[in-house]
């Protein structure tokens, strides 16, 4: 038993806690695999034009001549109009480059929960996958990631800027030409 | 990575003196929340062992508190040489003290840092509480906030919530390219601790009831899952094997299920899996997105939120998915419901007129009340007494986050300190 001060009764004592995350020392984290290696393409096709050295079939070329991106409304997942052309150059460069393979990555501006702009990010990446596999391009070389408002390309709190970060983002993955 | 002993802490705890018999005189009504904190006197503990940083812990825990507002020691008229000598309570009524707590920190001949305290009724000239703890004397910020839940148990009938941890994500970066780590600290900010180094993202961390165990999100090798993270052994561990996004975890509250969102053809619905067998149920079936479940502190219901009835809203469903239906209709849109431990209130997200805000409603979704007033606060996280919420509150122009708590009265809106900028905290149990 314990000893009491002053003589005064001891009237209750509590066991022992034992407590295991009180120790402060950060646990090992998991490595993250290594990026996947560059395309091993020897591909030296001569540049499309005298003012560019985009290489045709590069992650380049979609993203400059093809065009990469496409824009949503405010809490929607439907497809302008103006974005499908976008959608079907993507898909006609996907034809013709039928070794590359692509992830579109959903994006959501910062006026949305968390989870729910996950879930929108999903819903909008899918709904550009969905037309591209539509067009003709095969749903194995197409995979979707949501980023919710976790990547925003622009960074003010402005309708523009939120504009600008509802988007799905169409990025190669492999099999694309060297730039 | 060396497994942490279990038994890293021992506190013993013991009750010595008499109580105050029958009704305590001294009481702050927590329900109303206070616009008079209560005077009470914190001289530095006496003995060789952390006096003065444990007497500063505890005066800050209960000055964050809103409840208590503790005197500066240089009105005081008395000077504490015996904590087992009853104080003079006059000199204590003169300053106007309504409560006082009498310390001493002896370093042991075992290592040990003993602690022990007494809690006073100035008024009622008598001892209202005395307690002592002993651990290493590297947990000397514990026994001090032992000692705080003590005094605000003792004096508000409310169960304390000082020795609790915050499970949250830290930011670094500009908003572009925002690195996110997940990390620990205590509830009033210290002793942080990175989990991850920054080289993924990862998002909304939840402990389990023990506080061992967390579920987050992690885009680990560009895929995003949830993941459990056990901090004894530092074992990160991948739930389940889903082909598609899943996200949004949490514990049920036996710790022995977690209910996520997974994504299918963007699609996004509730599931739960049981973490013994690893089986997995289908919780909803709907075109809508479903996100955000969190149990009821008794098991057997689920709020959650969906976009079914065409814009996002809270509902209420059995813990078997049965019985959907929607309880949020106080205007705008509401997400991200939790329940409260004390199972009374849900804590959500209101996005309405511009701005996104925290608000409590019933379980039935009614008797709604917005708490804050920020640009941008999301994602509330109860104390485990029900009593004081935490939540993201984000400034505009992407300059980051911060962690922010309020009373569930609406009052005593306090930041809270975090290593740089914090975002989605969860608070953890009470440690055992």
């Amino acid at each position: 038993m314990l000893k009491t001060h002053t003589g005064i009764k001891l009237i209750a004592a509590a066991g022992l806690m034992a407590l295991a995350a009180c120790t402060h020392k950060p646990p090992a984290t998991v490595e993250a695999p290594p990026v996947a290696p560059p395309p091993s393409s020897a591909d030296t096709a001569p540049v499309t034009s005298e003012s560019s050295t985009i290489i045709p079939g590069s992650a380049e070329d979609l993203r400059v001549n093809v065009g990469d991106t496409v824009h949503f409304d405010y809490d929607r997942y439907e497809l302008r109009d103006e974005d499908r052309s976008v959608l079907q150059r993507q898909a006609e460069w996907l034809q013709k480059y039928a070794q590359v393979r692509v992830t579109i990555e959903g994006n959501c501006d910062e006026r949305g929960t968390r989870e729910y702009n996950l879930a929108l990010g999903a819903r909008r990446a899918n709904a550009v996958k969905e037309y591209l596999v539509s067009l003709g391009v095969s749903g194995g070389r197409v995979d979707t990631i949501s980023y919710g408002k976790e990547r925003p390309v622009c960074t003010e709190s402005s309708e523009d800027c939120n504009a600008q970060n509802r988007r799905g983002v169409t990025t190669v993955v492999s099999g694309a030409a060297s730039s | 990575m060396k497994r942490l002993a279990l038994a890293c802490l021992a506190l013993l705890g013991s009750l010595f003196g008499v109580t105050s018999p029958g009704v305590a005189a001294l009481h702050v009504d927590v329900t109303q929340g206070t616009i008079q904190p209560m005077p009470i006197a914190i001289p530095d503990f006496l003995g060789s062992g952390r006096g003065p940083q444990i007497a500063g812990v505890i005066r800050a825990d209960l000055e964050r508190s809103g409840l208590f507002r503790p005197l500066d020691q240089k009105s005081f008229l008395e000077q504490i040489h015996d904590i087992n000598t009853p104080p003079q309570f006059n000199n204590w009524r003169v300053i106007n003290a309504q409560a006082l707590v009498t310390g001493q920190s002896v370093a042991q001949p075992d290592g040990r840092l003993r602690a022990e305290f007494r809690l006073w009724d100035i008024y009622g000239e008598q001892q209202m509480l005395g307690l002592s703890f002993s651990t290493t004397p590297e947990n000397w910020r514990r026994i001090a906030h032992m000692i705080s839940d003590k005094i605000y148990e003792r004096i508000t009938g409310e169960k304390g919530y000082f020795d609790t941890r915050i499970v949250f994500i830290a930011e670094s970066g500009g908003a572009a390219k925002r690195v996110k780590r997940l990390a620990v600290m205590d509830q009033d900010g210290a002793n942080p601790i990175f989990l991850t180094r920054g080289d993924y993202l990862v998002l909304t961390p939840r402990f389990n009831p023990t506080a061992q165990m967390i579920a987050y999100m992690s885009y680990i090798g560009g895929r995003p899952r949830v993941y459990l993270f056990d901090l004894e052994s530092g074992r990160q561990e991948m739930l389940g094997n889903f082909p598609n996004m899943t996200f949004s975890p949490r514990f049920s509250p036996d710790g022995n299920k977690v209910v996520m969102t997974l994504e299918k053809g963007g699609n996004s619905d509730i599931y739960l899996m049981d973490l013994r067998t690893r089986s997995v149920n289908r919780l909803t079936s709907d075109p809508a997105i479903d996100t955000a479940a969190s149990f009821s502190p008794d098991g057997t219901r689920i709020a959650f939120e969906s976009d079914r009835g065409g814009s996002q809203q809270i509902y209420m469903m059995n813990s078997d998915g049965s019985g959907a239906h929607r309880i949020s209709f106080g205007g705008g849109k509401n997400g991200t419901p939790v329940w409260s431990p004390r199972g009374d209130l849900i804590a959500f997200t209101k996005q309405a007129s511009g701005s996104f805000r925290i608000g409590v409603m019933h379980t039935d979704g009614s008797g709604e009340r917005i708490l804050t007033d920020g640009w941008a606060d999301e994602g509330p996280t109860w104390a485990p007494n029900g009593r004081v919420l935490m939540f993201t509150r984000s400034a505009r122009g992407g300059r980051g986050s911060q962690i922010w708590s309020v009373d569930v009265t609406g009052r005593n809106e306090r930041r809270v300190p975090s290593p740089g900028a914090a975002s989605d905290p969860a608070w953890s149990p009470l440690i055992q």
